[in-house]
């Protein structure tokens, strides 16, 4: 192994490690305002990255109708759980988010997809498309349990990422996708050619955080955010709605799903069921960080990414077994450092 | 709700409509979901194509999903069985699954018919896998015939890179053997998996050592991702594929990182460029012309051939197993059996089989071409 490979190394697990970040400060972010371990959340990257991938073809992407569907559904669960409830506002509001919303961007979806409207359109529609669903799985899936114990929330999340798989089937087909990069550009440093591309996910991900910094430090509804993650029952108190951040939590990792999907989809093939590995690698990215610190979360992501390469080259047949087992010895030294806790019920 | 489950099961197992007491039952198991949907997905179709009577006799196919899921494939084979009274079972698409299908046919006595490659659901030969049969071709016929191609080319080392599952260590242990008898050095050997998002590493030792070609022996689309990143890494030597690569999903994906690439295939992939001599062309057109008529132009992929192949099998085995019993029978399943096992020089979509006791595939050198990729195209090879 000479310098220039240990470099390409480095930089392509820093790439794959920018993608398994993102994944990871939303699971981070959802775990701590609504304790859902979000194990569908890989399901949005590559819904997002097919969605993409269909409107860059000229062709409607299925997800279109699973959006309508999923408001429909959502609007039912909504009516259900505020049955006896006769405040026509709170009513309206629901109508707005779970039909009105969904259909137009379906309108929308349905009017530009045949036009080709170039790569910036198709992106923001493909994130229009994918980000709602989230909150609306909220909605028909989590809210109905928002105070049921951690186990039946990581259950209740496992049904959700199987029945997406088998809807990812449905929609898209078996077969993977591939899309157009950003940029050709080719950026020559020394022995290091980094593709546009690279760049993108690089700068887009770092902008998402600074982005997210400013988020949870300067605006009220980011303060709410964290109120509800450090103590839900204050949080209540306090007047701040809970469910209403438990929405806004899902949203932020739809989007983040979405975009990663986007970004990933030019550099390999992703299909239906792609997005479980990749989402389970910024799971371990976030385990690693400790399921609660952010820069946690975001420096063990790198760390994956770079173990991943590395492990390509060594032992490419051992690639999975090392990057997984990496989170045994780092569960054993927290739990022997702080001893076991009894969950809060 | 109890009844419209009961329902629903009924008509998925067909047993709603005219209970013909002669119709032949056919119970099909293939993996329509699940990592193997894309060999699936073209094999269901091509079970809604067949004929639904042979030799006058009415057929009732009845396909399960299993899910590329070895567990769930013996369940439903035990279904088809004994709640659809199948009289003969086609499947599966993978074959772990196909594998573990084996000790149920025996123990019913009923035969079936694998869509799936590797050797070893039919070889070596015993008292349960008399009752097994399989369409694809031996990955063996595939990599002599790689080993053949490259040695003709003057390739003297090869770097393999293949998936990290049953179909890449098969094709290690085949093409390790074909290229030694050949006297073709294999100076790297790299392993990947379908969902990854990267395989620079291995990519980079290929190349590090310097070999003549490279062999992917991945299935579908993803094995156009280590083509794609060799060629980012300015690999300039020959590539080659295997037979799992041959559907026009792959062409797409690989676009033109993925010319020049030479692969063995079953002759249904190029069979518009076949002699007319050929008997295969007749056969593999009409499949072909059946298929995209009913799944619109283009859409036809050399796995839905290999159940197409699994039917054809079967129908030629009928009127003589109608000879030894009425459909339902245990005469009639064995007559099916032995049916199958006489047939020869029956033309498939894949090549032309030759039964015997000893071989449940029976295809020769006729059942592979090798083929190239040219501007966006399949195109055969002399």
């Amino acid at each position: 192994m000479d310098s220039t490979i240990l470099l390409i190394l480095l930089q392509d697990g820093a790439v794959n490690g920018a993608i398994y970040a993102l994944l990871a400060l939303s699971l981070v972010l959802v775990f701590a305002v609504t304790r859902v371990i979000y194990v569908a959340q890989g399901e949005f990257v590559a819904y997002g990255a097919l969605t993409y991938a269909a409107l860059d073809g000229g062709q409607l992407p299925g997800s279109v109708w699973l959006l309508c569907g999923l408001g429909v559904a959502a609007f039912i669960a909504g009516l259900w759980q505020g049955r006896g409830q006769t405040d026509a506002g709170l009513l309206l509001r629901l109508g707005l988010e779970t039909v009105l919303l969904p259909g137009a961007v379906a309108l929308l979806a349905i009017w530009l997809a045949p036009l080709k409207p170039g790569m910036l359109v198709e992106v923001a529609l493909t994130l229009a498309i994918v980000t709602p669903m989230s909150p609306l799985l909220y909605r028909i899936a989590f809210q109905p349990l928002a105070d049921a114990p951690v186990l039946v929330l990581l259950i209740a999340a496992v049904a959700l990422h199987l029945a997406l798989t088998g809807l990812g089937l449905v929609f898209f087909g078996p077969e993977g996708f591939r899309a157009p990069a950003f940029s050709e550009a080719i950026l020559t440093v020394g022995p290091l050619t980094i593709p546009g591309q690279a760049l993108w996910i690089g700068g887009l991900t770092l902008a998402l955080m600074v982005a997210l910094f400013g988020f949870f430090g300067r605006t009220l509804t980011g303060k709410a955010l964290r109120a509800t993650a450090v103590n839900r029952l204050g949080a209540r108190l306090v007047g701040i709605p809970t469910e209403r951040a438990g929405l806004i939590a899902f949203a932020l990792a739809g989007f983040i799903g979405a975009l990663s999907g986007v970004l990933i989809v030019p550099l390999t093939t992703v299909y239906y069921d792609s997005g479980f590995m990749i989402g389970l690698r910024g799971f371990t990215a976030a385990i690693i960080g400790g399921l609660g610190s952010y820069p946690g979360a975001v420096l063990a992501a790198v760390l994956v990414g770079v173990a991943e390469s590395f492990s390509s080259f060594w032992a490419s047949a051992f690639k999975e077994v090392i990057v997984f087992t990496a989170i045994i010895p780092v569960l054993l030294w927290r739990s022997l450092r702080h001893g076991s806790t009894e969950e809060e019920e | 709700m109890l009844r419209i489950r009961a329902a629903a099961a009924a008509i998925a197992l067909g047993l709603v409509g005219p209970a013909l007491a002669d119709t032949i039952h056919v119970g099909i198991t293939i993996s329509t979901t699940g990592p193997a949907a894309s060999l699936g997905v073209p094999q269901r179709n091509t079970i809604a194509l067949l004929p639904k009577e042979i030799a006058g006799q009415a057929v009732e196919y009845t396909v399960l999903d299993d899910g590329a899921d070895s567990t769930r494939a013996v369940a439903n084979m035990r279904k088809l069985l004994e709640e659809g009274k199948a009289d003969i079972i086609l499947g599966t698409s993978t074959t772990p699954a196909s594998l573990a299908m084996i000790n149920v046919a025996a123990e019913a006595k009923v035969a079936m018919v694998s869509m799936s490659a590797s050797a070893s659901i039919i070889a070596p030969m015993d008292a349960a896998k008399r009752w097994v049969f399989k369409v694809p071709q031996n990955d063996s016929l595939m990599a002599d015939a790689i080993a053949a191609h490259m040695a003709a080319a003057g390739v003297k080392s090869v770097g393999f890179i293949g998936f990290n599952d049953a179909y890449g260590d098969g094709w290690w242990k085949e093409f390790s053997r074909a290229a030694g008898e050949k006297n073709i050095a294999i100076v790297a050997n790299e392993r990947f998996a379908r969902p990854d998002t990267s395989v620079t590493g291995q990519v980079l030792k290929l190349v590090a050592a310097k070999p003549d070609a490279v062999l992917i022996a991945g299935s579908g689309t993803p094995a156009a991702l280590p083509q794609k990143t060799l060629h980012e890494r300015g690999y300039a030597g020959k590539y080659y594929q295997t037979h799992g690569v041959a559907n026009n999903d792959f062409l797409r994906v690989g676009g033109k990182d993925v010319e020049g690439t030479i692969l063995p295939a079953g002759p249904i992939l190029v069979a518009a460029q076949l002699p007319d001599s050929n008997p295969i062309k007749a056969k593999a057109l009409e499949y072909v012309a059946l298929y995209d008529a009913a799944n619109g132009a283009g859409s036809v992929s050399t796995f839905g051939g290999h159940a197409y192949d699994a039917a054809t099998l079967f129908a030629a085995a009928v009127p003589a197993a109608l000879k030894q019993g009425k459909p339902g029978s245990a005469e009639f399943r064995a007559g099916l059996r032995d049916g199958m096992e006489a047939q020869k020089n029956l033309v498939m979509t894949h090549g032309i089989a030759t039964m015997s006791a000893e071989d449940h595939n029976g295809f020769d050198t006729r059942a592979r071409v090798m083929v190239t990729i040219q501007n966006g195209a399949w195109k055969l090879l002399p």
